[in-house]
């Protein structure tokens, strides 16, 4: 990229920035209504309140004892032939390294 | 010590009931230990269930909580915020048999967990880039927002979640970067325009702007790119060298 | 020392808080007079949970109740977590710091449930030594509550209000009486919920609890109850409710409903019950 495109690029996200954010001003307003919604499974931690339900049942993993398989929506969202064996594994970039300021 | 046998026994229910725990008439404790049992099991598996519910739609609600058993046993919480818990998930699942058909599902659990450690990370105040010429942006190092998480998959991980979730057709079998953002209280993940990745690696990893850009290579809508953090306030601060 | 914390949680109603609550909490509080937050839910660095509680503890006393310390554990209090508390409880001021008599880690591994511990002189130090330590951290008095509990310890030397009795005197900590834990107990182990009652120490009480229970069976049938916190409070719970109110006086109530949550004016009805039966004692 030559330094031209690269400051044209740089020249156009900043206007168009510009104009997202004052069409944002009257968010601050909103910012109450928007406490109140909760992501699913953000509470986690309970009093250790007690249940009876399923804990006991631990299904055995050994190898070939295990007789479960997926029967979720990837039943109907088959891999094209072959991408199965390009197994790439994804990675998440930290955020969190020193940067100096 | 006393708690080491009570933990081994709550974790497995193959083993028996420790000694010298009892029912009111001195009875062996019997079931009443399995409350103990269900209540960690069960409580850690919903955790789970609430935390990654796109995978849990792709394998089908018994067999997610079947392999959340095996989980948690294997990798119980190393932290009392159990919001978070779960990190160690992707990493089961790229080892676990019965899911290595499945080679997407680890980064759609990655992508799930990226959207909670987002949720609750630190707030932060959007940089104003608006005085700084582009010229001289260029050669300025951007800090993104501590809620700010880059995910590159080789699987449309986006777009198989959306599915999960949402319905709708298979996606397209394509890789997907993703930004996950968040803007006000509610991550978002963003699909990255081609290059986009390599560009945010680069400038997450301490390059200028300018370089960040050239690692994006040739075809890379910088624009487009650098929009999105701005649009989105995602740039927390500026560092340029003079 | 440590009187800070006695002041502020008023003895009238309150609620566990719940996000989903938290619109119409704030429309219509009725007989909500403050609420109780688990800490480890507001220990993360950001994000909607915080600025929610911000938002609260700008109109409500609140009360921070810890679910994951660990009291009664054998190894040391984990003292990142501690921290964390301290951080916590330093920026929200909160009215009343609680914690359960119960452990929960074991080298590392959280549980994540309020496990039960043997009533013996071992365990009495070691609990009375950790509170120490988190009064200490904290800079305030804080309160330990009763467990429910489904089973017994045959090493047991000591009753439970014996043995709690003991770590107040000893430590100068304040007692959170949870009467839905008494009545499951009392069930659990064959006990008078009335005379565990009439025995617990109400003028140490600086908060109470009130939740609801569902009942299993044991293998030889008896009665087991589940302390659920899925339910209404139970008649039973409100009539040992208004004994122990009408013995010590008022004292901070609150409803604990923790899971299949209701809708608010359900939650706001029972914390009304509990604001009846404090009026009628005041």
């Amino acid at each position: 990229m030559t330094m031209q495109a690269k400051t044209l690029a740089v020249a156009s996200a900043l206007a168009c920035a510009m104009t997202v954010q004052l069409s944002g001003a009257a968010k601050a307003d909103e910012m109450e209504k928007c406490y109140g919604v909760a992501l699913a499974g953000q509470n986690d931690c309970k009093a250790g309140e007690g249940t009876t339900c399923a804990g006991t049942s631990k299904v055995d993993y050994q190898g070939n004892a295990w007789k479960l398989v997926p029967a979720g929506t990837c039943t109907t969202m088959e891999l094209p032939a072959g991408m199965d064996g390009m197994a790439r594994m994804g990675s998440m970039e930290p955020l969190d390294r020193d940067m100096a300021m | 010590m006393m708690q080491a046998g009570f933990v081994a026994a709550l974790l497995d229910p193959d083993l028996p009931v420790p000694a010298g725990l009892v029912a009111p008439d001195g009875a062996p404790a019997g079931r009443r230990f399995d409350v103990y049992r269900n209540t960690v099991a069960g409580g850690l598996t919903r955790v789970l269930e609430a935390g990654f519910p796109a995978l849990r739609r792709l394998v089908g609600a018994d067999f997610f909580a079947a392999m959340a058993g095996v989980f948690l046993r294997a990798h119980p919480p190393r932290s009392r915020i159990l919001m978070l818990y779960g990190a160690d998930f992707p990493g089961f699942l790229q080892h676990f048999p019965p899911v290595a058909h499945l080679p997407y599902l680890p980064d759609v659990a990655r992508l799930e967990q990226a959207l909670r450690d987002s949720y609750h990370a630190a707030d932060h105040r959007p940089a104003d880039l608006g005085a700084i010429p582009p010229e001289a942006l260029l050669g300025c190092r951007l800090r993104l927002a501590p809620s700010a998480r880059l995910l590159r998959s080789a699987w449309p991980v986006r777009s198989i979640r959306a599915a999960a979730l949402q319905g709708g057709p298979s996606p397209a079998w394509r890789a997907e970067d993703v930004l996950v953002l968040r803007a006000g209280f509610d991550p978002e993940p963003h699909l990255l325009p081609p290059g986009g990745g390599a560009m945010l690696a680069a400038l997450i990893g301490g390059a200028t702007l300018g370089a960040a850009m050239d690692a994006g290579g040739e075809g890379c809508d910088a624009a487009a790119v650098l929009g999105l953090l701005l649009a989105q306030g995602a740039v927390a601060g500026v560092e340029c060298a003079e | 020392m440590f009187d800070r914390v006695d002041r502020d949680l008023p003895a009238r109603a309150g609620v566990g808080y719940k996000p989903q609550h938290f619109s119409a909490l704030l429309e219509n509080p009725g007989a909500v007079d403050w609420l109780e937050i688990h800490a480890e839910n507001y220990l993360g660095d950001g994000g909607r949970p915080l600025a929610q509680l911000r938002h609260l503890a700008g109109r409500f006393p609140i009360s921070v109740h810890g679910v994951g310390l660990s009291i009664g554990g054998e190894a040391p209090l984990d003292a990142d977590h501690l921290a964390r508390l301290k951080a916590l409880c330093d920026w929200l001021q909160p009215a009343s710091f609680s914690e359960h008599l119960a452990w929960s880690t074991h080298e590392g591994a959280f549980l994540n449930d309020l496990l039960p511990l043997p009533y013996t002189a071992a365990t009495l130090a070691r609990v009375a030594d950790h509170i120490d330590q988190v009064q200490e951290a904290l800079g305030r008095r804080m309160l330990l509550e009763n467990p429910s509990t489904y089973l017994a310890f045959a090493e047991s030397e000591m009753a439970e209000v014996e043995f709690l009795q003991e770590i107040a005197r000893r430590t100068g900590c304040f007692l959170l009486l949870d009467v839905n834990n008494v009545q499951v107990s009392a069930v659990n182990q064959g006990r008078s919920a009335e005379a565990y009652l009439d025995a617990f120490p109400l003028d140490l009480v600086g908060e109470i609890h009130l939740g609801g229970h569902h009942a299993d069976r044991d293998d030889q049938g008896a009665v087991l109850l589940i302390d659920s916190h899925a339910a209404p409070v139970e008649d039973r719970v409100w009539a040992l409710y208004r004994r122990v109110i009408a013995r010590g006086g008022p004292k901070p109530t609150l409803i604990e409903w923790d899971d299949d949550l209701p809708d608010w004016p359900v939650l706001e009805a029972e914390a009304a019950r509990a604001a009846r039966v404090l009026a009628g004692a005041a």
